[in-house]
């Protein structure tokens, strides 16, 4: 097994090299120029030149690359001019600030999205069936800054239920000390229940906007396969032999249905790690996505390089952890297959 | 663990909380109504203004967490808000500024202290006004503007007292001495972190504030928040009455207004026009709009190339631009008009002022086929994204009327990382741009924007023997306080602007801020940022 896990990892290198190749070459074809933009609206010809010598963009190209290579082989991954700070550490302090809103939006979805997508092919025709169809049609075509906008506009403007959407904590409640950097966790293990409830109460708006999104490939995801699988001889064997329908639709159908929707649970985690961009905007989150699409708009090069590089990293591991869970679902996958 | 057990401890577990939450929600009553809870688009990028590209939110770090030498009385403004006085200074690290002809001098405060309790001596003023005006770029060119560019200019005269050189005689100089930029800097503490490569520790002061200033920052997380707390020991005025402030980064303005109107935020200030207009009925809040100092929005044309070389052209732009429209659809009212003088009225000795011109599209057609374009011709108008909020809508308006003369504009939309670069090559035909001063001096906002030095600023590439004679002669007519003759080459400079009209200006933006009820304390400051200083919440 973990000689077939290093075999894996192995392969990636190749892919890795090209990521970074190509951000590099990216960023530097963009049209903007940093050095105009961060000497400030008063910069005069020199002061620009200046600024570009400071920041090193000044040499040629390859000497740049060779440059960026031997800080990246350091773990450096540059400084970011809009922060001011080393993209290492913004990208620690926001990454699990993103991962701890995508996971729990994917997990709400998945609670919602999965028993719906068996009932509804359990019950193909229903009003169930119909019900799932109708929720995923809702929530693919809102897009999520306008659903995102809507549930603030109700639950805080309105009614006044949900805290002010300005981030992962209250004003007024600081940090807990950071372990994993989830808040629910840090806060659970330094036993800080005022700040737990607090990260909580500010999470439920923006994960309720995430989950409604990525309800739709997961529930019709479940649906189509468990039809294939509803549909398959195994199953009416079992059903003729008596087996009564829970244990045919959850042990035996549900089981073989489930490789297709780890893919695609896969798929919806990476693409909302990156997507949700737009939620951490009207949420004031304090994410990796706004982080670097701020970077872009600034023509700040480093943390776009890195946002890159750790997208391109988690994808791999996400690959390899869902190839993995294959052979766990189903003995006859091998990870070479 | 037991069943039992588990029940036991849950129980206690929920009684703890119980009790912990009330005491703690008393306590955040209490030191509420001493912190300023503040949401803005965006954060500073940098706690130093003499950093490399410290941005706008920046300099407002600078100011609160920072003294100068000097800074400005206030005095009530058209809008009977506090508005800071441009002519009347008033001591800030200084006990006493003593004006000679050639030089300056200041003796500073005895008990003035730095915030790690370093006593404030002329040594570190010097040091500071001698980075400030060697670190390059934007502190640099500020320096500059009041003819301070050389570290000899300041001479340490006794460890309490100060004197600045005047380089030449410029009215701008001491004016220039009370902006963000000259700020007073611990130098012993920042030499401490300086190295070979970073002599003046820039480094070291764009995460950490290092000033003897009224706030200095405890908490900075990038894109997230600013939390700075009051310094006790401040001697530089009188002692806030706000003690911690809170700088919230939320992006999404709709969600400021929320926050706003919700009464969780105290203040706001960079929301949409059509919000402010609507929040001004909201009974809860205080809206304060003010006209930027010395700063228009215009249209700017490169005289350098046909068919805008051609006066007779620009005239005719400006008499087909549909100011009004702007003024109503765009701007809601928030601003104040720049067109639109009555015929008969007198050029005046101030900056801005409004020009004649009105739409009328029948004079713009005449003036077209008098400068012989009759049908017209083609050509782009480009704006900056980071600001399409205002910059779109106008050029759409304007491409929509200047149709209407045969000039037919596409619209190119310059994404903002990009646009310094786009206007710095002075090729855009036709564009949408905001300057604006902080020193308030007509003849200052003329001699970036007009002189045939050709300026960053004078993005019309604009040349003219005539302009360059007036704008000199108000410098030399201002340093001698020869009224007379500044008034006919301050009335001379504005006709000759808007006879050539190389940029049409629109209108004076409007600063406007929107607050809680309890919030006191704003003034109208030349940056438009917040002073924390002034604040109180009842």
């Amino acid at each position: 097994m973990l000689a077939t896990i290093g075999k894996r990892l192995l392969t990636v290198i190749p892919t890795l090299i090209g990521v970074v190749i190509v951000t590099f070459l990216l960023t530097r074809a963009l049209p903007g120029d940093p050095a105009a933009y961060f000497a400030g609206p008063a910069a005069t010809k020199e002061a620009i030149e200046q600024v570009r010598k400071n920041l090193g963009l000044d040499k040629p190209l390859p000497e740049q690359f060779v440059r960026y290579v031997r800080d990246l082989a350091r773990g450096d991954l540059g400084n970011s001019l809009s922060t001011g700070r080393p993209v290492t550490t913004e990208i620690v302090s926001r990454l699990p600030a993103s991962a701890e809103l995508t996971l729990l939006g994917l997990i709400v979805s998945m609670a919602i999205a999965v028993p719906l997508g068996i009932l509804a092919a359990v019950k193909q025709g229903s009003w169930i069936d119909h019900t799932c169809r109708v929720v995923a049609t809702a929530g693919v075509s809102l897009p999520v800054f306008f659903t995102g906008l809507l549930l603030v506009y109700v639950f805080y403007y309105i009614l006044g239920w949900s805290p002010s959407p300005i981030g992962r904590l209250d004003a007024f409640a600081s940090a807990p000390t950071q372990i994993t950097g989830f808040f629910l966790i840090d806060s659970l293990v330094t036993g800080n229940l005022e700040v737990f409830r607090s990260a909580l109460a500010q999470l439920i708006l923006p994960v309720v906007t995430l989950a409604i999104f990525s309800l739709a490939p997961i529930a019709r995801m479940t649906r189509a396969s468990m039809l294939a699988v509803l549909a398959s001889e195994f199953v009416r064997t079992a059903r003729a032999s008596g087996l009564d329908s829970r244990t045919v639709i959850i042990t035996y159908a549900f089981r073989n249905a489930m490789l297709p929707v780890v893919t695609t649970l896969g798929m919806v985690f990476s693409f909302l790690l990156g997507a949700n961009v737009l939620v951490e905007k009207v949420f004031a989150w304090p994410g990796i996505g706004s982080y670097a699409v701020e970077a872009l708009l600034q023509s700040d090069f480093a943390p776009v390089q890195g946002f890159v590089l750790t997208m391109a990293v988690l994808y791999v591991v996400l690959n390899l952890v869902i190839d993995i869970l294959y052979g766990v679902i189903d003995p006859r996958v091998r990870l070479e297959g | 663990m037991k069943r039992r057990d588990f029940l036991k401890s849950a129980t206690a577990l929920a009684a703890g909380t119980a009790i912990s939450a009330p005491a703690l929600f008393s306590a955040a009553a209490q030191s509420r109504n001493e912190t300023l809870l503040i949401v803005s688009e965006s954060g500073p990028n940098n706690l130093d203004i003499h950093g490399v590209g410290t941005n706008v939110p920046g300099y407002e770090v600078s100011w609160n967490c920072y003294d100068r030498l000097i800074s400005h009385e206030m005095k009530t403004g058209e809008n009977g808000a506090p508005y800071y006085d441009r002519d009347k200074f008033k001591m800030e690290l200084a006990d006493d500024m003593k004006v000679g002809d050639m030089s300056v001098t200041f003796k500073l405060k005895k008990n003035a202290k730095f915030q790690d309790g370093t006593p404030v001596s002329a040594k570190d003023v010097k040091w500071s006004l001698d980075r400030a005006v060697s670190v390059g770029g934007f502190p640099t060119f500020q320096m500059s503007a009041g003819s301070l560019t050389k570290p000899e200019q300041f001479v340490v005269v006794d460890d309490s007292t100060v004197r600045v050189d005047f380089a030449r005689k410029d009215r701008l100089t001491i004016p220039d001495l009370a902006v963000i930029v000259p700020c007073v800097i611990n130098s012993e503490l920042v030499k401490k972190h300086a190295t070979e490569k970073d002599p003046w520790g820039l480094e070291y002061t764009k995460q950490n504030t290092a000033g003897s200033g009224a706030y200095k920052v405890t908490g900075w997380t990038p894109g997230t928040e600013v939390i700075m707390e009051r310094n006790d020991a401040w001697v530089g005025g009188k002692l806030p009455a706000i003690k911690k402030v809170i700088w919230r980064i939320v992006p999404s303005a709709g969600n400021r207004r929320a926050l706003l109107e919700r009464g969780d935020a105290d203040i706001s200030y960079d929301l949409p026009n059509k919000d402010f207009v609507e929040l001004k009925s909201n009974p809860k809040l205080t809206i304060i709009s003010t006209p930027y100092s010395n700063g228009i929005q215009y249209i700017g044309m490169n005289v350098k190339t046909p068919p805008f070389d051609n006066p007779k052209v620009r005239q005719a732009v400006a008499y087909a631009l549909p100011y009004q429209k702007i003024m109503d659809a765009v701007l809601f009212g928030l601003s104040k008009p720049m067109f639109g003088a009555p015929a008969d009225a007198k050029t005046t000795v101030s900056w801005p002022q409004p020009h004649k011109y009105n739409t009328d599209i029948a004079k713009a057609k005449a003036l077209m086929a008098e400068a012989g374009y009759p049908n017209g011709f083609e050509t782009t108008i480009s704006f900056d994204l980071g600001f399409a909020g205002v910059n779109e809508p106008i050029c759409v308006l304007a491409q929509e009327s200047l149709a209407q003369i045969g000039i037919k504009c596409s619209i190119n939309k310059v994404p903002g990382a990009n646009w310094r670069t786009e206007l710095n090559k002075k090729t855009l035909p036709l564009y949408t741009n905001v300057f604006s001063g902080w020193l308030d001096y007509p003849e200052y906002f003329f001699i970036w924007c007009y002189h045939g030095k050709n300026s960053i600023f004078n993005t019309m590439s604009y040349q003219s023997k005539t302009m360059d004679a007036f704008i000199d002669g108000a410098v030399t007519a201002a340093a001698e306080g020869d009224r007379a003759s500044y008034d006919k080459d301050v009335i001379g400079m504005v006709d000759t602007a808007y006879a050539d009209m190389p940029r049409i200006p629109l209108f004076q933006p409007y600063v406007n801020i929107a607050m809680q009820k309890n919030v006191t304390g704003y003034q109208y400051w030349f940056h438009r940022r917040l002073d924390y200083r002034t604040f109180a919440k009842a």
